[in-house]
């Protein structure tokens, strides 16, 4: 076998959701016994690849050669038994069963008799235990062990089917220091085997250790591909970025304005690991100023809106102050009395009753005000729902229709709307664009913006850059639970914003 | 609005066409069915099971279940009998307290209210799942009801409080006085108020509903004290009709009570369903347990048609939803 066997090669390879076009056009190609570092900023397209690669998505418009010849995944299980497999970065292990139990899960061994062979199946777990170098016995659940010791477990579990080709999605993104150097380490001895690995991380300064290939992806496409040697950091960056939404700048100056919003020395303790998630977190928003907050995936956005919000008050020690006024948040009901406003980053789980119509979507954060003599008075929740259907431009065949039935954009502006009718003063807006189509987005840019003008302090948390570039006048970066750099919207650009967002984690 | 007959309309309205079908076969078989005397007994009968199961309904709703009100229902019931025909007698201090019906009632009705309430401060404070909470509560209002009776019926209430459960009232019987009020009361409260609304929206998405501002918890004892409430009026009417509170009063009514809610079309994962559904439920499986009857149905036979119709109307209804 040559040492620049191609394995797997993708062509042309375009997938489409409703609105979105994921994967456009992208190709490229993975060597047997290398490590491929896949490279791109959140909504690049890297998941929607990997889903791809390991037959979560079995159609898609393009083409897929494998050892060769033109493969079809039909299925995460297919996949598998071809030799494809993936860790991803959520562990998908049974807690409470153990090592072998888990290894073996579906494609247990078995006797002559048909009962389970628990001797030959524990012999082979040992073996891989002791390959990988775990410490632990095959019998001990998987509960007990360390984050890092259930991503061997993972690993493990992948290379009991023999797999050629074995995807780590952020594999590091639980672990630290000794349990990445022993990863490093399976990863070389992997590589030595001939097997072909795919690396995704945000990591940059691991991908320069252990990746010998790189493929940056960009907005579905794939951008470059080529040698890690010779490669600079920045020269990566400047690749991953690039991107422009067309909208209009602000020209307004809105600098120095009092300060409406006040965090002060935020901290929120980890509930899984030592340490916290958020480390003294501190930062104003003013009257009308559109605050951007950028962040990779695991730098703490979410839990920052969320501990701003009261949702984390058994945990979280800081100060909140609106207009001045100390507030303690310690329940949603507190943070809205106090003019705040939470737009969550998952609208379905968290933003919309999906089985409520859309004005009663709308009506559920001011009932209250919706109330004469202990019953709801129906005339004034249509004049709300009909105000905001018209104003935010809903697109829905009736005020009644449920709300699971409406297109991602639109089941947004119903969360927006929701929220609006509260009148709040701070609006925390989580992704708020994830996931609809491109017109819908330029709405609420539009939106965003006009409520600002009207004098809302508005924090948008994205992970997508052009869009924090777009609409904020300030940008903040988070990395790790620290913020770790300040933008005014002039002096921003994309390299300088990733850097600080990448540079904290080395 | 107007009615078209159209697939999705014969489907609302099949639960009260199954029961017209029912009730059709039934008066062809049997010539005691179609009586006034018959039919006012049915619906003497389908009362408590209403009652329990709008609470029951609230609860399901709420994506909850709560299988204490059977054993409530007898607690309720024995407490409202002992007082009414024995007092309270305290020897130490010489005290005796004795009660008016009304008196007797109301205790049994807050005795109600307090376990309800009690399921769902356990519940929302402990986070245990309401199946395990109301299955404790089965056991302990069960057995405080054996404590409190010794495990001897209650009888001999007097004509007033007989009313309750046997007294006509402009030619209809009390009990379905009671049932239509509770009725009227909780189809106001799910459609026309604020708290009707937040059950919906807690039972559709709790998450969604926490982080819009409403006090899930506090929803949820509500609910649970107004089930328990219900089913203490529930025990009041049956202990009223037997003119005797008996120890084993209720058993398995929470079951009767789930079948009313399910067939009535409510979602057990909660966010769907009526009240009006669940009274035509109660009054399917009313009539159906009197149909059985009147047929000379053994009554090991009812047991397997009455589960099998539970199973048949969920099946129907599954099917029903699936376009949504």
């Amino acid at each position: 076998m040559t040492d620049t066997a191609t394995l797997l090669e993708v062509k042309h390879i375009t997938k489409r959701f409703p609105g979105v076009i994921a994967l456009d056009d992208a190709s490229l190609s993975i060597e047997a016994g290398k490590v491929t570092a896949l490279i791109g900023e959140n909504g690049a397209g890297k998941s929607t690849l990997m889903k791809i690669l390991s037959g979560v998505y079995p159609d898609f418009e393009g083409e897929i050669y494998y050892k060769g010849e033109t493969a079809k995944f039909t299925g995460p299980k297919d996949a598998q038994q071809q030799g494809v497999v993936i860790i991803h970065q959520e562990l998908n292990l049974i807690p409470y069963l153990t090592i072998t139990e888990n290894i073996f899960l579906g494609r247990e061994l078995v006797t002559q008799y048909g009962t389970m062979d628990k001797g030959r199946m524990r012999k082979r777990t040992q073996e891989l235990l002791d390959r990988l170098k775990l410490k632990a016995s095959p019998d001990s659940q998987v509960f007990k062990l360390k984050v890092g010791q259930q991503q061997i477990v993972e690993i493990a579990k992948a290379l009991l089917t023999d797999a050629e080709l074995i995807i780590m999605d952020e594999p590091t993104s639980a672990i630290t220091g000794a349990e990445v150097e022993v990863l490093f380490d399976i990863i070389s001895d992997l590589k030595a085997q001939n097997k072909a690995i795919v690396y995704v991380s945000h990591k940059l300064d691991e991908l320069f250790r252990i990746a010998d290939n790189y493929v940056v992806l960009r907005d579905g496409k794939s951008i470059e591909s080529g040698e890690m040697e010779g490669m600079t950091q920045d020269q990566l960056i400047s690749k991953m970025v690039g991107r422009k939404i067309e909208v209009m700048r602000k020209t307004n100056d809105r600098g120095a304005c009092e300060p409406l919003l006040e965090v002060k020395n935020l901290n929120l303790k980890s509930r899984v690991k030592a340490g916290n998630v958020l480390s003294n977190v501190s930062f104003n928003i003013g009257k009308g100023e559109i605050v951007g907050l950028f962040g990779l995936m695991g730098a703490g956005r979410t839990e920052l809106l969320e501990s701003i919000f009261g949702l984390h008050a058994a945990h979280s020690s800081g100060q909140v102050l609106i207009g001045g006024q100390s507030i303690c948040c310690d329940s949603p009901v507190r943070a809205i009395a106090a003019g705040l406003a939470l737009v969550p980053e998952d609208r379905k789980k968290d933003g919309l009753v999906l089985g409520l119509g859309v004005k009663n979507n709308i009506s559920l954060t001011t009932l209250e005000e919706l109330e004469s003599l202990g019953t709801l008075n129906d005339t004034k929740e249509c004049e709300l729902a009909d105000h905001y259907i018209s104003e935010l431009r809903i697109k829905t065949p009736s005020k009644d229709q449920q709300a699971r039935n409406l297109s991602g954009g639109n089941q947004q502006k119903v969360v927006l709307a929701k929220w609006l009718a509260t009148r709040p003063k701070v609006l925390l807006l989580d992704e708020p664009t994830r996931g609809i189509d491109i017109n819908a987005k330029t709405e609420i840019y539009k939106l965003i913006i006009r409520l600002a003008d009207e004098g809302l302090g508005i924090l948008v948390v994205s992970s997508e850059l052009p869009e924090i570039l777009a609409v904020s006048d300030r940008i903040l970066v988070m990395s790790e639970g620290r913020i770790t750099g300040e933008f005014s919207a002039s002096e921003a650009s994309e390299d300088k914003i990733l850097k600080k967002a990448i540079s904290a984690m080395q | 609005m107007p009615i078209a007959y159209s697939p999705k309309n014969f489907a609302r309205f099949q639960s009260l066409i199954a029961l017209f079908l029912l009730c059709l076969a039934l008066s062809i078989l049997s010539d005691k069915f179609l009586t006034f005397s018959n039919l006012w007994n049915v619906m003497r009968q389908i009362s408590v099971n209403i009652c329990i199961s709008v609470g029951m309904t609230l609860i399901v709703l709420t994506a909850g279940i709560d299988l204490s009100v059977g054993s409530v229902l007898a607690l309720c019931g024995a407490i409202t009998a002992g007082l009414l025909k024995n007092g309270i007698e305290i020897p130490a201090q010489n005290l005796y307290i004795g009660f008016t019906v009304l008196g007797a009632i109301l205790a049994g009705g807050l005795t109600g209210s307090a376990l309800g309430a009690f399921n769902g401060w356990a519940i929302t404070r402990f986070s245990v799942p309401p199946f395990v909470a109301t299955l404790a509560m089965l056991t302990v209002a069960r057995g405080l009801t054996m404590l409190w009776t010794g495990g001897f019926p209650i009888s001999g209430l007097g004509d007033t409080f007989l009313f309750v459960g046997t007294g006509w009232f402009l030619g209809i019987p009390v009990p379905v006085w009671i049932s239509v009020v509770v009725v009227l009361l909780a189809v106001f409260l799910t459609d026309k108020t604020r708290i009707g609304r937040y059950i919906y929206a807690i039972g559709g998405n709790e998450s969604a509903s926490r982080l819009s501002g409403i006090n899930v918890n506090k929803v949820k004892i509500i609910v649970y004290t107004i089930a328990g409430a219900l089913a203490a009026v529930g025990g009041i009417m049956v202990t009223a009709r037997l003119d005797s509170a008996q120890p084993n009063a209720g058993i398995s009514y929470e079951l009767d009570s789930i079948a009313a809610v399910v067939i009535g079309g409510t979602s057990l994962s909660g966010g769907r369903g009526s009240i009006l559904g669940t009274v035509q439920g109660a009054i399917i499986i009313g009539v159906l347990n009197n149909g059985l009857v009147l047929l000379n149905v053994s009554p090991f036979w009812q047991q397997v048609v009455k589960g099998l119709v539970i199973l048949l109307a969920v099946i129907i209804d599954k099917s029903n939803s699936k376009g949504e």
